[in-house]
């Protein structure tokens, strides 16, 4: 799959024009009440090792008993994205010795993944659409952290211990697996967000990077662009926002171009991303691959799924964020940052498009719900679907507006009382008499009187200061108490001060 | 008191409910005598005195708030890879020598619900791996009816401790025979249900799609009811079976009429000692007379029994055991970095033969390996489960020997694979997941023998025939009436 | 004297068990003992047989997503090796990946 020319990061190496090629491997951490397979709660934070059972701490004798709803969470996260779930599923244990794990193997999924295909679809800000094929989306248990200490500066190479905490052990974490389709960091980005997007929408995760709830890894490589042949790729790790990922793969195949530059080799390794230092570091060769030993856990029953119960989930998913971002963008117009912001802040979209409905406006509509909506929202703490103005409400201002009736500075004046009180702008504007002035003879009124008031700035403006045109229609509009038509005022000002020479 | 104790474990309940005896009464008693009859045998490696007395004032105040509890007053040996709270549970390892369980397992927390008195944790192979109790790092135990000779294992502790009439039931654990061999040897009765019908939560796991709860009694009879308080879905234990225990401890069946017992074919008694084989003829022969048809069955993959278990049960323990690192209980011996400190305390911690089997299953497992042995011997172990159910199409129970031989002298099997070969009869059975157990059958005297040393015959149902199964048995031991009644004849000899 | 089947030093490693010379040697005799008794198993016709997956044949359910009990810290770190304040205490992991 490789993308076109406009899209993909292009790196000159010695005349010849390389293209990126990059994987994500993400964990993300689900939302449920309890562990992946323990009844112990799944939360954030909390004193260390209170959230702990004989099961998480891998004590002699304790048993995995997988969670329901986390395998539902994962069947869904597939299906979102046109996966298919298999007839017949397991778990297996992965084998490596690690202070962080209770058991000394982690129990995953190997051959048989909870699903597998699928893909993410999803636009750039530049509008451009993109796809990409997952490999699986699979079902596994997360670590207990450590925390190194006894070195100067808080890492692991120079400590002399560590401290382990197992609240973490055992959480739910499902791990997607992309096909090498990427061809930008911006399009790594642009992909996460699109699986943040899904699976908020879908309830099966909050993917904050912050809390660790997502963390990826990404695969870099470049190669000779129009090649088939994969280039030796490095793996990135330590990329603690969305901000970082760009900032390490573009880093990187920065780095890897250099290497390549000079006659170099890339090899195969794993690098850690250095916020501080703007660079990737060595971690540990890959050469010596794990020998993981997999094998089927013999404690976990295998599941198994039928057509229908596949078909009833997958009807069951109700619609879908990336469905609606492309709805927005390509048939209503609107640009694809606008349609994420929609999509993504929580009521948004289902608010605009009752309002949509109305107006049949989008770009006038979507103005005034980014812009003022959220403005107000963020200044009062409360969401835009549960502050007084309603859809309609909203509705009806926009066409009052679009109708010439009120100027803009008055709907921003309306929206701020509606916010907080509700009510009728229609009934508003005629009781208060809130119309726009567009009678020429009014208008220049109130044009003599700004000018007279403002003689120096006047004689500026007929100098020459183009600039300060601004500043004297601000004059008329707030000498109307906001209702003058200001195209109307500036020409009227522009035509009496042209006379008034 | 005494007679008390020699008693079985449903007329022990029912005299305490009857209030004819007071469960503090036995606890006394039942110290008393362990103290007494234990060093000569060794089957306990920790003595839980207080958790017997405080059971036994429990059980007293049910009992005199009109409560009737199963098991009531019944005093209880248990193996020590199961967790019981508060106690020193070791596996018989040094690596967890000093280990205190947290939890209890789900069978030992229904059994004390129901009443029982537990005396104490017994003595096993480390990690339930062996035949004879031997490769114990904690202590040895000796078989009641012969003090040099070994009691089997890996639940050798718990036999002996039955055998020696210390406890009037025992738990044990069965992953490849080591509940039915040591029954055999000790001349008690050792039963290992279905795969999935006892919770293994709380059970330190050995080979988890093998290992089994089981109970160890003196009677058929007590071993149903044990079955039953403990048999059932645990929401602990992923591998329990969601279907219900069929009532076993109403009458057991005394005949054995329309009953057809498969004889297999590939386990020819005529490769058997001669003594021993005339013990097999007979229980036959008993079998025919209280009314059985004896049919041939075939299971012809059994033979490769050994060499299947040999790979899947360590590849299971090597995943297993990884847990015992150092890091967060039991023994660390610390060194330079966390590499160094997994490999010098699992080094102190385990013995020659889990060492063994650790580097088997790892490399069992490993890259390269894993085909030619993992998947090949769980493709064996279908082919062995698909020659049992064949032979349950035509029999409804399997009769053969629970071992080759009596309890042999300790050291007698210095090379590993002779001693895996003790499991030879039990091992079939425990792949296929079925339920089986063993019940005395005779006695051989062999030369240098300190007097008659008992045998086993091994009994085995098809997938949750328990009920069936335990009829079965009932029959066979009140038919012949080979179990002793008290402690054997060396032990009384030593104790006098 | 090793078994050309089993590499004894590869395995213990990765089984982190620390082997003397001696050990590596009695082992490597008697595993390899062990592996020519399994070479027996190379003569059943399992071409077209399925590995047993589940010993008794079900499928498998999810638990309901629902809070269980939890051990309390004290009880937990009590066992530990070594504890610091809240935490278990391990060796460096310097050099472990």
């Amino acid at each position: 799959m490789s993308a076109t020319l406009e899209t993909g990061t292009l790196l000159d190496v010695n005349g010849i024009a390389y293209e990126a090629v990059i994987g994500m491997e993400c964990h993300v951490e689900l939302k449920t009440e309890t562990k992946m397979f323990c009844g112990c709660p799944n939360v954030f934070g909390g004193e260390p090792n209170t959230h702990v059972c004989p099961v998480c701490l891998g004590m002699p004798g304790a048993l995995p008993v997988p969670n329901g709803l986390a395998i539902e969470h994962v069947l869904r996260a597939g299906l979102a994205f046109g996966a298919e779930v298999p007839a017949f599923s397991k778990f297996d244990r992965k084998n490596y010795f690690y202070p962080d794990m209770p058991k000394n193997y982690q129990i995953s999924q190997y051959d048989l993944p909870f699903t597998s295909g699928g893909t993410v679809t999803f636009r750039l800000p530049d509008g451009t659409q993109r796809s990409v094929r997952l490999s699986r989306i699979h079902l596994e248990e997360d670590t207990g952290k450590s925390m190194h200490l006894g070195s100067s500066d808080g890492r692991l190479s120079g400590s002399t211990h560590s401290l382990v905490d197992f609240n973490r052990a055992g959480v739910p974490l499902m791990e997607c697996v992309s096909e090498p389709d990427l061809r930008s960091a911006v399009e790594a980005v642009a992909y996460l967000e699109a699986l943040k997007r899904t699976f908020v929408a879908l309830g099966v995760s909050d993917v904050k990077m912050e809390e660790g709830s997502l963390r990826c890894d990404a695969n870099v490589s470049l190669r000779p662009l129009g090649s088939a042949e994969y280039g030796t790729k490095t793996e990135i790790k330590n990329m603690n926002s969305f901000r970082s990922v760009q900032r390490a793969i573009d880093s990187e195949l920065a780095r890897q171009a250099g290497v390549l530059r000079a006659g170099g080799r890339i090899v195969q390794e794993t690098r850690g991303w250095d916020e501080s230092q703007g660079t990737t570091i060595v971690q540990r060769s890959k050469e010596q691959a794990h020998d993981y030993r997999y094998f089927p856990d013999p404690d976990l029953v295998p599941f198994e799924f039928t057509e229908a119960s596949v078909r009833a989930l997958r009807d069951a998913l109700g619609p879908l964020p990336q469905a609606r971002v492309e709805r927005y963008v390509a048939r209503e117009g609107l640009a694809v940052v606008q349609a994420h912001q929609l999509v993504d802040t929580p009521g948004v979209a289902d608010y605009y498009d009752a309002a949509v409905a109305l107006t049949n406006a989008p770009q006038a509509t979507v103005n005034f719900v980014l812009g003022e909506l959220t403005r107000l929202a963020n200044e009062t703490g409360t969401r835009i679907d549960r502050s007084a103005l309603g859809p309609a409400a909203l509705a009806e201002l926009v066409g009052l507006v679009e109708g010439g009736t009120i100027t803009s500075k008055i709907a921003k004046d309306l929206i701020e009382r509606l916010w907080s009180e509700g009510g009728s702008p229609r009934e508003l504007v005629e009781r208060e008499g809130l119309a726009q002035v567009s009678d020429v003879g009014a208008i220049d009124a109130l044009v003599a009187e700004v000018i007279a008031a403002n003689a120096k700035v006047a004689d500026d403006f007929r100098a020459g200061k183009e600039k300060v045109m601004g500043f004297l229609v601000g004059q008329v509009m707030k000498a109307s108490r906001g209702k003058a038509n200001p195209a109307l005022a500036e020409e009227r000002l522009r035509a009496q001060l042209a006379a008034q020479q | 008191m005494d007679g008390v104790l020699d008693l079985g474990v449903r007329e022990i309940a029912e005299a305490v409910n009857a209030r004819r005896v007071s469960a503090a009464e036995i606890a006394e008693a039942a110290l008393s005598r362990l103290r007494e009859r234990d060093p000569h045998v060794g089957a306990f490696l920790t003595v839980t005195e207080d958790l017997a007395r405080e059971a036994a004032r429990r059980v007293d105040e049910r009992v005199a708030a009109g409560e009737r509890p199963a098991l009531a007053g019944v005093p209880a040996a248990l193996k020590d890879n199961l967790c019981v709270t508060g106690t020193r549970t070791t596996c018989a390892s040094k690596i967890l020598e000093n280990w205190i369980a947290p939890y209890d397992a789900t069978a030992v927390r229904r059994l004390l619900d129901a009443g029982i008195l537990p005396l104490g944790k017994t003595n096993l192979d480390e990690f339930a791996m062996g035949s004879s109790c031997e490769n114990s790092a904690l202590g040895v135990t000796r078989n009641p009816w012969d003090l040099g000779r070994v009691p089997g294992g890996s639940s050798g502790g718990s036999v002996a401790a039955v055998a020696a009439r210390t406890a009037a039931f025992a738990l044990g654990s069965d992953t490849g025979g080591s509940i039915r061999e040591p029954a055999a040897f000790c001349g008690v009765v050792g039963f290992k249900p279905t795969y999935g019908r006892i919770s293994r939560y709380g059970l330190i796991a050995f080979a988890s799609s093998l290992d089994q709860i089981g109970p160890i009694a003196n009677s058929v009879a007590d071993a149903a009811v044990l079955y039953e308080t403990m048999a059932g879905f645990d929401p602990y234990d992923a591998t329990t079976v969601a279907r219900e225990v069929e009532p076993v401890s109403a009458p057991l069946r005394e005949d054995l009429r329309g009953v057809r017992v498969g004889i297999v074919k590939e386990f020819a008694l005529d490769e058997l000692d001669p003594a021993v084989r005339d013990v097999y003829a007979q229980a036959y022969r008993d079998l025919e007379r209280l009314g059985a048809e004896l049919v041939e069955v075939e299971l012809p993959t059994a033979e490769y029994g050994v060499a299947t278990y040999y790979l899947i049960a360590p590849a299971e323990c090597s995943s297993n055991l990884a847990r015992f690192d150092g890091m967060r209980y039991g023994l660390r011996v610390e060194a330079a970095d966390v590499g160094a400190t997994y490999e010098a305390t699992r080094a102190a911690g385990f013995g020659d033969e889990v060492k063994r089997r650790i580097l088997i299953g790892t490399h069992a497992l490993s890259s390269g390996y894993y085909d030619a042995y993992y998947v090949r011997a769980q493709k064996a172990r279908t082919l062995i489960a698909a020659d049992f159910a064949r032979a349950f199409a035509r029999c409804d129970v399997i009769a053969c020997p629970a071992a080759a031989s009596p309890a042999f002298a300790f050291n007698a099997k210095s090379d590993p694979y002779s001693m895996y070969l003790m499991d030879y009869y039990t091992i079939p059975m425990s792949l296929a997941g079925l339920p089986s157990l063993s019940v005395p059958c005779g006695y051989v005297t062999p030369e240098g023998a300190a007097g008659p040393l008992p045998l086993g015959l091994e009994l085995t149902g098809p997938l949750f025939a328990e009920r069936a199964l335990l009829d079965a048995a009932n029959a066979y031991e009140t038919g012949t009436r080979h179990a002793a009644k008290h402690a054997p004849p060396p032990l009384a000899e030593a104790l006098s | 004297m090793a078994s050309a089947d089993i590499d004894v030093e590869y395995v213990a490693k990765l089984a982190r068990l620390a082997l003397s010379p001696a050990e590596v040697e009695r082992f490597g005799a008697q595993l390899g003992a062990l592996l020519d008794h399994v070479k027996a198993l190379e003569a059943l016709p399992v071409a077209d047989v399925a590995a047993t997956a589940a010993v008794i044949p079900g499928t498998g359910t999810g638990r309901a997503d629902v809070v269980r009990p939890c051990l309390d810290r004290e009880t937990v770190l009590r066992g530990a090796p070594q504890r610091q304040g809240a935490y278990f205490r391990v060796p460096s992991i310097l050099g472990e990946s």
